[in-house]
């Protein structure tokens, strides 16, 4: 219930603020007369003229709008929802919402292949083959984690996901993510492409031979210590190049030795092959490839040079050809049918630029009709998504915090010693009223976290200013926590999850003898936010920690912060205290059965 | 004249011809070993999933598609090399393994393993898994457990929460009605789906070494197999001590002194329908029509192949075969079209169907 009251004060707090669209990816009509467009701020589809720039609709979709699907007679546009686990099915002719079905948890893209919708279910980790005429769901694939974005082949035989987060692995050992492949005819996974060293993965596109795919990635440095910046030493923004035209796939990086393009995310490539555009979120620009070129370069690379192809900065010099500036925070794009022009959805200027891809230039700017005044909370999701205070460019808050989330990495940073107190990455969202920051509470403030402390060890350069600074904080505490999926709407308990509430709850072990205050999980794991905001020891010191002591980490949305404790160590849950625990210092769980310790995570998956 | 009609008399009987014995299905048996590229003779159990066979053994999974075995081990991220059992999702094509370090499941080229301690699984001895719905259902030494594919949640049913009173679950069988677990030492348990009660089926006699109340009840307490036929609401069971039909109404015992069994020793019985079933046993691999039985194996003394037709009455014949299976010590085995793939202590045979 007190979650249940934070989200809402949250959500109230954001809700005093005008409602900017936030314009998140577009696709284009079949006949290339309109955009549809899906802002995610005011959970809307914008329909848009594509020629006079002028709005047609506003159709109310659902919570958080995140992907979108044209049906090839375009006649319908489904909208995947990702806070309301639907997807919305948009009669173009009326410019209604025909139907409404249920996807699986935070459906993020939606794609049509023959009959089927498919959804790639962020939470879930699955992706969902939902009948397009009836609603139903037909089946759940197994993806990676955080499968969030699909791309159809160009024969329609085969459909890709990517995703923003790596699989689990062992403890600091190289992140991998994947392209899971699959086959549309049967809707079954058919294969796995294990993509080493690439933790967030974004939009996929294909050529419309088919022969090639291009997917924007990072490629984090997250093994080593963050120990300066310059070289691409913490994140190299990249596109991962796969398809028959390039056979084993390889990572090229779109950065320059000095200058960096961060977050790359959309991927567009022209209906003739000849130029391939990534939009890069955090740089506020487009990079424009020449394929024939890429082709060139990547065919002439030998074995040895393909599997460190992903490290070398002076790769780009090889095949981008021009960053074109547009709005700010560029999200997806989409070509025109003829490929004469290119769409961008820039996020935080609620607007649309048009480029000209004969001249690739910006030809015009579409708005869309957001709120005019530009908040403080606006300039600072403004600066949370921007790279350019950190040294040359490389990265900003988003980089490494995805949408506010996190990158389901752990890290070496700032100087303590190489090796040493090596942390989990959180996400974002609740952090408000949970201070202290830093693992080892050793920042009072989140002034403190993304002020001196972000620029003297992260970013190396820029300092933000007082107001920047104050901008920036009022975004990170307004962000509110997603709608968790595993407690029921009317914030009840199941079975399960009222026997986890008694253990996490309970004064006595099993037989009978009290446990101390200070073992009791409601001790420490109290208030709105699970954390009495104290430094405790749990008994998880590594050899490489300075310190036992541990500030209490909040345990809102704890079901998807994967991996867990100080360090990472933790891959799931229940190793918290399977592998983790063996003397009862982090809470009394070893005279708990297995389904005793199972119900206890039911009930902590419903923070 | 008297002596003339009585021996015409007697000689009529012998001039009939004696009724052919029933037709039963006739395989050529393929074997496959290590020889082969099996991953070990020691086959515990097979799943066919289309034209690709998997194969549970005690070193390793392989996996039999377009002639060849490939095989998978710790090294290729199988949780443990003792595969007890396979199955397949049939909507996603999942291969769902259960061994004796966990259990894994294979997808698009990636295991995802879970163990008792980074999941919900009761306990990493897994003696069998099934697949319905949404639903993953595991029959492990501590206990049965289900997994929800959609939330993640894992339930777990042992002695606290179901009839079972021995928790050393071995098999489990489910409907979108109802599971069925063979409980190693307690019986057969049922699940019902819509109720989500448990309900127990036990020895009537309680004996271990008797059958005293013959088709009053399960045959034994030891049980090593469930086998349901959702349409029909029949199951089937295979235990150390015999073989058990129920139609939820009567139950029929089969023992090797008046059926065609080979022996009392069941590892598997696996439903053709609720008339028709087969029953991997320690002496041979038996069909059962619901009237006649058929048995093939290499014959128990010269190894020779053996195929034994029992007809209603009870005679036996032997029919002319040149292939067997690859051993009589039977494990499990599985439907593909009208052929059979058998799991068996000396390897994986495929009986192609011939008549």
């Amino acid at each position: 219930m007190r979650i249940l009251l934070a989200f809402a004060l949250a959500s109230v707090m954001f809700a005093s603020e005008p409602r900017y669209l936030n314009p998140i990816e577009l696709a284009v009509s079949p006949d290339g007369a309109r955009l549809y467009i899906v802002c995610e701020g005011s959970d809307e589809l914008v329909v848009v003229d594509a020629q006079s720039g002028k709005a047609i609709r506003r159709v109310r979709v659902g919570r958080v709008p995140k992907g979108l699907a044209i049906s090839p007679d375009g006649a319908r546009v489904f909208v995947a929802n990702a806070w309301g686990d639907t997807v919305s099915v948009v009669d173009a002719a009326s410019l209604q919402v025909a139907k409404t079905y249920r996807a699986g948890f935070e459906p993020t893209s939606v794609a049509l292949a023959g009959p089927a919708l498919y959804t790639a279910n962020r939470i879930g980790n699955d992706i969902s083959v939902i009948d397009a005429a009836t609603g139903e769901e037909t089946r759940r694939l197994t993806a990676g984690r955080g499968a969030s974005y699909l791309a159809v082949s160009p024969s329609g035989n085969s459909l890709v996901s990517t995703h923003i987060y790596p699989n689990i692995g062992p403890y600091r050992t190289v992140p991998e993510s994947e392209l899971t492949f699959i086959d549309t005819h049967g809707s079954y996974v058919q294969s796995r492409d294990r993509i080493e060293n690439a933790a967030g993965m974004f939009h996929a596109a294909f050529s419309k031979d088919g022969r090639l795919g291009i997917a924007a990635q990072i490629r984090p440095k997250n093994l080593i210590p963050l120990a300066h910046v310059e070289h691409g030493f913490a994140l190299g923004n990249s596109i991962l190049v796969f398809g028959e035209d390039v056979g084993e796939p390889v990572q090229l990086l779109i950065d320059e030795l000095d200058r960096y393009y961060s977050m790359p995310f959309g991927v567009a490539i022209t209906p003739d092959k000849r130029t391939a555009y990534i939009s890069t979120t955090g740089a506020d620009s487009v990079t424009v490839i020449d394929v024939p070129k890429l082709l060139a370069f990547v065919r002439n690379l030998s074995p040895r040079e393909r599997k460190r192809a992903g490290n070398d900065l002076a790769a780009a010099s090889h095949f981008v050809t021009r960053r074109i500036d547009v709005g700010r925070s560029p999200k997806g794009m989409a070509l025109s049918p003829d490929g004469a022009r290119l769409y961008v959805a820039n996020r935080l200027d609620d607007s649309i630029s048009v480029i000209d891809t004969r001249l690739n230039q910006v030809e015009r700017a579409i708005p869309l009709g957001g709120p005019e005044p530009v908040t403080p909370l606006r300039r600072g999701e403004r600066l949370f998504y921007n790279a350019k205070f950190s040294f040359q460019k490389q990265f900003g808050c988003a980089g490494c915090h995805i949408e506010g989330t996190l990158d389901g990495l752990a890290w070496d940073l700032e100087p303590d010693g190489f090796g040493i107190d090596i942390v989990d990455n959180k996400p974002l969202e609740a952090v408000d009223g949970t201070e202290p920051f830093k693992w080892n509470g050793g920042n009072p403030d989140l002034e403190t976290e993304c002020g001196i402390r972000t620029e003297k060890f992260f970013y190396r350069s820029q300092s933000y200013s007082k107001t920047e600074l104050d901008d920036l904080v009022k975004f990170i505490k307004a962000m509110p926590a997603r709608p968790n999926r595993f407690r029921a709407a009317n914030g009840e308990l199941t079975a399960a999850q009222e026997r986890g509430l008694a253990v996490f709850e309970r004064t006595r072990r099993k037989n009978g003898a009290p446990i101390p205050d200070e073992l009791q999980c409601g001790t420490c794991h109290s208030g709105p936010k699970y954390t009495n905001q104290q430094l405790t020891h749990v008994g998880t010191r590594k050899p490489t920690d300075r310190s036992s002591s541990i500030d209490t980490p909040h345990l809102v949305g704890i079901a998807l912060s994967a991996p867990y404790l100080h360090d990472g160590s933790a891959r799931t849950l229940e190793e918290i205290w399977t592998v983790f625990n063996p003397k009862d210092q982090h809470g009394v769980t070893n005279d708990l059965s297995k389904d005793e310790l199972n119900d206890l995570i039911e009930y902590l998956k419903t923070l | 004249m008297r002596y003339a009609l009585l021996i015409s008399l007697l000689a009529v009987p012998a001039l009939a011809k004696d009724p052919a014995p029933p037709e039963m299905p006739r395989f050529q048996w393929e074997n496959f070993t290590t020889a082969n590229g099996l991953p070990d003779n020691k086959v515990f159990n097979v799943k066919v999933d289309g034209n690709r066979v998997w194969a549970a053994t005690e070193n390793g999974l392989g996996l039999y598609e377009n002639g060849k075995w490939k095989v998978f081990r710790p090294a290729d991220g199988l949780v443990h090399r003792v595969a007890t059992y396979v199955d397949v999702d049939k909507r996603t094509h999942d291969v769902w393994i259960a061994t004796m370090g966990g259990l894994s499941r294979y997808s698009g080229g990636r295991f995802d393993n879970f163990t008792q301690l980074n999941s919900g699984l009761p306990n990493d001895v897994v003696y069998g898994v099934a697949v319905k719905d949404d639903y993953v259902w595991t029959a492990t030494a501590a206990g049965a457990g289900r997994l929800n594919l959609k939330t993640g949640q894992w339930s777990l049913y042992h002695e606290r929460n179901t009839p079972m009173y021995e928790i050393w679950t071995y098999a489990v069988s489910p409907g979108s009605d109802k599971v069925y677990y063979a409980v190693w030492g307690a019986g057969v348990l049922e699940y019902d789906v819509k109720t989500e009660r448990w309900k127990d089926y036990n020895d009537p006699d309680g004996e271990t070494e008797m059958v005293l109340f013959k088709d009053q009840g399960l045959v034994h307490e030891i049980t090593t197999s469930v086998s349901y036929v959702e349409k029909e609401k029949v199951i089937w069971v295979a235990t150390y001590f015999g073989a058990s039909r129920y139609d939820m109404r009567n139950w029929k015992n089969f023992l090797q002194k008046d059926s065609g069994l080979p022996s009392d020793f069941l590892n598997q019985v696996k439903a053709v329908d609720g008339t028709r079933c087969w029953f991997s046993t320690d002496k041979g691999l038996a069909y059962y029509d619901g009237e006649n039985w058929a048995v093939y194996r290499p014959a128990l003394d010269s190894g020779k192949p053996e195929m034994l037709v029992r007809d209603a009455t009870g005679k036996v014949t032997q029919a002319a075969v040149d292939t067997a299976p690859a051993h009589n010590y039977i494990f499990g085995l599985d439907f593909q079209g009208d052929d059979v793939w058998v799991a068996t202590a000396r390897g994986v045979s495929h009986g192609i169907r011939v008549k």
